[in-house]
C-alpha cells in the first residue's frame, strides 16, 4: 500500500497550478503533434528539450508525459478521418476507422478511440503503479527466442488483413519485406539494396514508408480520380456513441491494455505489434464478422486501448530499469540525464517526489485528454467537409514536413515520393497497403531476433525453443493454423448433408 | 465557413511548429569565440556512449556560457560510419562536430567504409572509459577466475554480449581478453547489441553468459546490486567498483575506450581553432568536472593536432589487431 500513499503525495505535486499548466501544454502539444503525420512524440520531446532547461525537472517531465500520451490520442484522428496515420501506433486503426468515417460514423470512431485511449491509459498506468518493479523484472527475462516466436505469430496473423485477394495481400507483404531489407545488415555490416548510397545504408524509416503509402498514395489516388468521379458527399451521422456501439466496444477496451502494457515494457516492444495483435484478436472474437473491413467499431476500440497502455509499459521499463524500449523513451531517458537524474533501480528512492508526481500527472493528462477529445470528435469529423483539393494539399504538405523532419535529409523526401508513387500503383492494381507497412515493421525485427537467438545458442536450432514462453507461443501458432482444419473436419458431415439434399 | 475556420486552425498549427526554427536560424551569428548554432552529430542511438558524451558536453558548454544553442542530433548506423560519411560530405561546415570514439575507428575497417577518420579534422579527445566484464546478480560466475575457466572449457557455450558490432570496443575487448587467456579469438561467440541500453536488458535477464561494456551506463545497476562486475579492463582498479583488473587476474590486457570530437574536412584554420578553443575551455570548466564525476569518466584531454597523432596511432593499432584476429 506504500505505492498508493506515495501516489496521493504525487497528486499533491501534480495538482499545483504551475504543474497543471505544464500538463495542459503537454497534452495540447501532444495532440497537435499526434495529428500531424510523420512528426512523432520522440521528435517533439527532443525539440522541446533545450526549451525546458529553465524549468524544474518535475514540470518538464509532466509536460513530456503529456506530449507522449497526447500524441497517442492525436495519432488516431487522421488515421480514422483521412486514412493517414499520424503515428505508427495508429496504422492499424485506419483499417476499420477509415471505413467508419466514410460511412458517416467518423465521430463514433473518434469517440471509441478517445475512450479506448482513456481506458487503456488508466489501466496501463494503474499497472505501472502496482506492478512496476515486477513487470520490469519479467520484461528483461524475455529474450531473442521469445521475440522471434511473437514475430512469427504476428506474421501468421497478417493473413487476416490481407484483404479479399490473398495473392494481392501477399504481394503487398513482400513489397514491405523488400523495403525492410534495405540498409546495412545488422550483424555483419553487409550492404543490402543500398546501391552504394550511404543515405540508404540506415534503411528507410518506417514512419516515412507509412506516410508515403497511406498519405501520399491516397492523395495521388484521389487526385487521379477527382476530375472524373464526382466526390460523394460523406454523410455526417449522429455525433455520439450509441448504446449498441458501447456494448460492442467495452470488451475490446478492457482487453486492449493487457495486450499493450507488456509489449510496451519489453525491449524493442513498442506499440505497433500489440495494436496489430489486438486487431487480430478482436476480429477473431467478434460476433459481427461480416462487418470487418467495412467499419467494425471493435477494430478501433481495441487497438487504441492497446496503444495507450503500451505507452505506460514503456514508461515502466524506463523508470525502473533505465531501459528505453521505444524512441520516445530513449529521448526521455536522455532528458532525465540532462537533469543529472539516472532512471534505474534507485530512481524511486532517490527522486520519489518527482517520480510519483510524474505518475500522478499521467492520470491527470488522461482526464484532460478525454475532456479535450470527446467534444472535439464531431468537430474533427467535419474536417472531411473541407473541399478535397485543399484537404489533400494540406495532407501532402504535412507529410513532406514530417518526412523531412525525421532526419533532416533531402533524400528522405525523394524516398517519400517514390514510395508514394508505389502507393498509387498499389491502389491502382488493388493491392492493400497495410500488409506492406506491417512487412516493413516486422521483417527487420524478426530477422534480427532470429539471428541473435541463433548466435546466442551457438548455431543450435534448439536455441529457438528453449524458453517456456517461446514454446507457448509456438503452441498458439500451431493451434491457430490447425483450427480451420479441425473445423472443416467437424463440419464435414453437415456439408455432406447439404450436398445430398 | 466551417471549412475556412478549420483551414485557419491547421495553418496556425503549421505556423506554430515551423516559425520558431525559421526565426532562430537567423540568429546564428557568432559572438566572440562562441560558435552559435553548433550541431553535434551522434553516430549512434540515443542513450549510447557517444550520445551521453555529446549531450553532457553540450549541456556543460551552455551552462558554462561558452556557447549557446547547441543542438545534438542522432544519425545512427553501421557502427558510426553512416555518421562519419555524413561528416565527410559536410566538407567545409565549421558548425558541425561529431561525437566519436574508438568504435568508429574499428567500424571503418569492418564495414569497409568509403570515408575514414583520416578525412576528418580532429578537434579534441575528451574522455577515457574502461570497459567492465559484467554479469547479472543471478549468474553462476562469482569471480573472473571461474568465468575464465568455464570460458576456456567451452567458448561456444558462453555467449558474450557487447554494445558494439564487430570492430567496436566492446568487441575488441573480449577478443583481446580471449587471446590473452589462451583462447582462439575466432572461437569466441560474440553477440552484438545495438548500444549499451539493449545489452543491459540481456545481461540483466541472463540471456548471455557475460557482457563487456563501458561502465558509464551501468553504474546505478551495479550500485543497486543488480549487476556484478567481475573485472575492469583498465590499468588500475576503479574507485567505487569492487573488482580486480584483468592484469591482476592473470590476463595480460589493458584496454580503455576513449571518446572525442572531430569536425568535417576542409574547414578554415580559424574555424578549426575556434572549435579547439571551445572544447579546451569546456574541459577546464567546473561544469565539465561535475559531468566527469557524475559519469565516472576519466579526463583524457588532447587538443587538435595532438589528438590527430593519437588518432593515427589508434588507427594502426586497431587495424593490426583486427588483422591478427582475422577480421579484416
Amino acid at each position: 500500500m506504500g505505492s498508493f500513499a506515495s501516489l496521493i503525495d504525487g497528486f499533491g505535486t501534480a495538482l499545483t497550478p504551475v504543474n497543471l499548466m505544464y500538463a495542459v501544454i503537454g497534452v495540447l502539444l501532444g495532440t497537435a503533434i499526434g495529428v500531424l503525420p510523420g512528426i512523432g512524440a520522440a521528435m517533439a520531446v527532443a525539440l522541446l528539450l533545450p526549451v525546458t532547461y529553465g524549468l524544474d525537472p518535475t514540470g518538464a517531465f509532466i509536460m513530456f508525459a503529456g506530449i507522449y500520451y497526447g500524441s497517442m490520442f492525436g495519432g488516431s484522428t487522421t488515421s480514422i478521418l483521412l486514412n493517414t496515420p499520424g503515428e505508427t501506433a495508429a496504422v492499424v486503426t485506419a483499417i476499420e476507422g477509415n471505413p467508419m468515417a466514410k460511412r458517416g460514423r467518423g465521430s463514433q470512431a473518434l469517440a471509441a478511440a478517445a475512450i479506448g485511449h482513456f481506458v487503456g491509459g488508466v489501466i496501463g498506468t494503474l499497472l505501472l503503479v502496482l506492478l512496476a518493479p515486477t513487470v520490469a523484472k519479467l520484461a528483461v527475462g524475455i529474450g531473442a527466442p521469445d521475440f522471434f516466436a511473437i514475430m512469427l505469430l504476428a506474421f501468421i496473423s497478417v493473413t487476416s488483413v490481407l484483404g479479399k485477394s490473398r495473392i494481392r495481400g501477399f504481394a503487398s507483404l513482400l513489397i514491405g519485406l523488400a523495403i525492410g531489407l534495405i540498409g546495412l545488415d545488422e550483424m555483419t555490416g553487409q550492404q543490402r539494396l543500398t546501391f552504394g548510397s550511404l543515405h540508404l545504408s540506415d534503411g528507410i524509416d518506417v514512419v516515412i514508408v507509412a506516410v508515403a503509402l497511406f498519405a501520399v498514395g491516397e492523395s495521388l489516388w484521389v487526385a487521379a480520380h477527382l476530375r472524373r468521379i464526382q466526390a460523394e458527399p460523406i454523410p455526417v451521422g449522429r455525433p455520439w456513441l450509441g448504446r449498441e456501439d458501447v456494448r460492442r466496444s467495452w470488451k475490446p477496451w478492457a482487453r486492449g491494455p493487457f495486450i499493450g502494457f507488456p509489449f510496451g515494457a519489453i525491449p524493442a516492444g513498442g506499440a505497433e505489434i500489440p495494436t496489430f495483435l489486438s486487431y487480430v484478436t478482436e476480429r477473431r472474437l467478434s460476433k459481427n464478422k461480416d462487418e470487418w473491413g467495412k467499419g467494425a467499431i471493435e477494430g478501433v476500440a481495441g487497438p487504441e486501448a492497446t496503444a495507450s497502455a503500451s505507452a505506460s509499459g514503456t514508461l515502466t521499463s524506463m523508470l525502473t530499469l533505465g531501459l528505453p524500449t521505444t524512441a520516445v523513451a530513449a529521448v526521455m531517458l536522455a532528458a532525465f540525464q540532462q537533469y543529472g537524474i539516472q532512471p534505474g533501480p534507485l530512481l524511486f528512492e532517490r527522486e520519489s517526489g518527482l517520480v510519483w508526481g510524474l505518475i500522478a500527472s499521467l492520470f491527470i493528462a488522461l482526464v484532460l485528454l478525454l475532456v479535450l477529445n470527446l467534444p472535439l470528435a464531431p468537430v474533427w469529423a467535419k474536417l472531411l467537409r473541407i473541399p478535397r483539393p485543399y484537404l489533400y494539399a494540406g495532407i501532402l504538405f504535412f507529410a513532406s514536413v514530417g518526412a523531412y523532419a525525421v532526419s533532416g535529409d533531402v533524400v528522405d523526401l525523394i524516398v517519400l515520393f517514390v514510395i508514394g508513387l508505389l502507393g498509387l500503383a498499389m491502389r491502382r492494381y488493388g493491392l492493400p497497403v497495410l500488409p506492406a507497412v506491417i512487412g516493413v515493421i516486422l521483417g527487420p525485427a524478426a530477422e534480427q531476433q532470429l539471428r541473435r537467438a541463433l548466435q546466442i545458442s551457438d548455431g543450435q536450432v534448439s536455441g529457438l525453443v528453449n524458453t517456456p514462453m517461446s514454446v507457448i507461443v509456438y503452441v498458439v501458432i500451431v493451434a491457430i493454423l490447425a483450427w480451420p482444419l479441425i473445423r472443416r473436419l467437424t463440419r464435414r458431415p453437415v456439408d455432406r448433408e447439404k450436398i445430398d439434399a | 465557413m466551417r471549412a475556412n475556420t478549420l483551414l485557419a486552425v491547421l495553418g496556425a498549427i503549421a505556423a506554430l511548429l515551423l516559425i520558431p526554427p525559421l526565426l532562430s536560424s537567423g540568429s546564428d551569428d557568432d559572438v566572440g569565440d562562441q560558435v552559435r548554432g553548433l550541431r553535434v552529430l551522434v553516430p549512434n542511438a540515443p542513450g549510447g556512449g557517444y550520445d551521453v558524451t555529446a549531450r553532457n558536453a553540450a549541456k556543460a558548454i551552455e551552462e558554462a556560457d561558452l556557447s549557446r544553442r547547441i543542438e545534438v542530433f542522432n544519425l545512427p548506423g553501421a557502427g558510426g560510419t553512416v555518421g562519419l560519411g555524413r561528416m565527410v560530405n559536410e566538407r567545409g561546415n565549421g558548425k558541425l562536430v561529431m561525437s566519436m570514439g574508438l568504435g568508429v575507428v574499428g567500424a571503418v575497417y569492418t564495414n569497409k567504409s568509403p570515408s575514414s577518420l583520416a578525412d576528418t579534422t580532429p578537434i579534441a579527445k575528451l574522455i577515457e572509459e574502461p570497459d567492465i566484464v559484467v554479469v547479472s546478480k543471478d549468474s553462476p560466475y562469482q569471480d573472473i577466475g571461474q568465468l575464465l575457466r568455464a570460458w576456456k572449457a567451452d567458448p561456444g557455450a558462453l555467449p558474450v554480449g557487447g554494445g558494439s558490432r564487430a570492430g567496436g570496443p566492446d568487441h575488441l575487448a573480449p577478443m583481446l581478453m580471449a587471446k590473452a587467456a589462451g583462447l582462439d579469438p575466432r572461437q569466441v561467440n560474440y553477440v552484438p547489441f545495438d548500444g549499451g541500453g539493449e545489452l543491459l536488458a540481456s545481461v540483466l535477464g541472463g540471456k548471455i553468459a557475460f557482457g563487456v561494456s563501458g561502465i558509464g551506463e551501468y553504474r546505478d545497476q551495479i550500485q543497486a546490486g543488480e549487476l556484478r562486475v567481475l573485472a575492469v579492463t583498465s590499468k588500475d582498479r576503479l574507485p567505487g567498483v569492487n573488482a580486480p583488473t584483468l592484469t591482476e587476474s592473470g590476463v595480460d590486457v589493458v584496454f580503455t575506450n576513449w571518446r572525442g570530437m572531430v569536425a568535417p574536412p576542409g574547414i578554415t584554420e580559424s574555424e578549426r581553432t575556434r572549435l579547439v578553443t571551445l572544447f579546451t575551455r569546456l574541459t577546464s570548466s567546473a561544469q565539465w568536472q561535475e559531468v566527469l564525476k557524475r559519469n565516472g569518466w576519466t579526463s583524457a584531454f588532447q587538443p587538435g593536432e595532438e589528438f590527430g597523432r593519437f588518432l593515427a596511432a589508434e588507427n594502426d593499432r586497431v587495424a593490426s589487431t583486427l588483422k591478427e584476429l582475422g577480421l579484416v
